[in-house]
């Protein structure tokens, strides 16, 4: 139990890696890229994990200084791992769509030469 | 390269990333262990600016300088979009055909949670200094929320309540108003995205100092470039025909 978490983010990370190498399609290579991000998410909450802790949102007043709330910063950095996520994943699938008209199939094993 | 040999590379590659990742984690501290620096000093610097969310606090307090980087990244991928999916030489832009199938319980449920889900995404960016939220995430909720219309209605009928020019420039002011609130901040406050406003109470609505205007700056931002973004998309499947040759 100590490590579990992380090795969950390994695997994820790595499964999505393993499906853009075996990918026939660029969008399902996009779509890997996107899970294999996910083991980062994973990894940075786990993290930022604690037992038996609260969130760190609170209502007024303000509270004590306490012990039991879990990491806030890897929480705000996993936001900004999604936002740079979502973007590349716009970007990717706005390239898929220029080279599905250009080169006339959308399968990376017969895009084998650049083309203006 | 061919597929086997890829796939051989990858087995290779993959199994020594595991192995030197898990040797890695074998030394981390435990999982769910209570030892949190970075939160011993979060916490008390959030509490100080009166934040509630503390998640909000390190987004656009403690690393608002980070946050203007990330919404530059998100900039510049909507531009990016935008370039790569305009209508080549050899396309032209048709007017879509009317409205298709819809199912009568989709436009039911389309119509009635299209107004829910565009104030869930007000509250969400203008509660972002106190509860769970901030611009990022009612931006997302605002720009995808009004595409209901597009699923409930028609194309035609989100065309009509989307202005895509004054959006393009809604993008470009929340971009720009947090660097200009940041260079504010310099002068006010002696340091880039400096403290603008008094900090109010903690838990009221209007307290938390900037952390209110940069999120709000972030949700015009985010809710116009997810617009934009989604336009580019729709208009690429359903308006943009190659022409044919004849």
């Amino acid at each position: 139990m100590r490590i579990y978490a992380y090795l969950v983010a390994v695997f994820v990370l790595l499964v999505g890696a393993f499906g853009i190498v075996r990918s026939r399609n660029l969008i399902h290579a996009v779509v890997c890229l996107s899970v294999s991000q996910a083991g980062t998410y994973i990894l940075l909450l786990a993290i930022g994990y604690q037992k038996n802790a609260t969130p760190p949102v609170f209502g007024s007043p303000p509270p004590k200084p306490t012990k039991s709330i879990t990491d806030p910063l890897v929480q705000a950095m996993t936001l900004t791992d999604i936002v740079v996520s979502a973007t590349v994943t716009a970007l990717l699938l706005a390239i898929a769509v220029q080279v599905s008209k250009r080169h006339g199939t959308v399968d990376p094993n017969e895009l084998a030469a650049l083309r203006g | 390269m061919s597929r086997n040999a890829r796939l051989a590379m990858f087995g290779l590659a993959g199994a020594g990333a595991a192995v030197m990742f898990v040797v890695a984690v074998i030394a981390m501290p435990h999982f769910g262990a209570t030892h949190h620096p970075y939160r011993d000093a979060a916490l008390p610097a959030a509490v100080r600016h009166a934040t509630a969310n503390v998640v909000s606090s390190v987004n656009f307090d403690l690393r608002a300088f980070d946050t203007l980087g990330e919404e530059t990244i998100l900039l510049a991928s909507v531009i990016g979009v935008a370039v790569l999916l305009r209508p080549a030489e050899d396309e032209t832009e048709r007017q879509p055909l009317g409205r298709g199938r819809t199912l009568e319980l989709t436009r039911l449920m389309g119509y009635v949670f299209l107004p829910v889900t565009v104030m869930i995404g007000f509250i969400t960016v203008a509660h972002g200094a106190l509860t769970p939220g901030g611009g990022f995430q009612g931006g997302v909720v605002l720009g995808t929320g009004i595409h209901l219309l597009y699923v409930a209605g028609s194309y035609r009928a989100l065309e009509r309540v989307r202005p895509e020019r004054a959006l393009e420039g809604g993008e470009a002011l929340g971009a720009g108003a947090f660097a200009c609130f940041g260079v504010a901040g310099a002068f006010a406050a002696a340091a880039f995205l400096g403290n603008l406003l008094p900090l109010g109470t903690f838990g009221d609505l209007f307290s938390s100092g900037s952390v209110l205007l940069l999120s709000t700056a972030v949700g015009v931002e985010v809710a116009s470039g997810v617009i934009v973004l989604l336009a580019q998309f729709l208009r690429q499947a359903l308006q943009v025909r190659e022409e044919t040759q004849e």
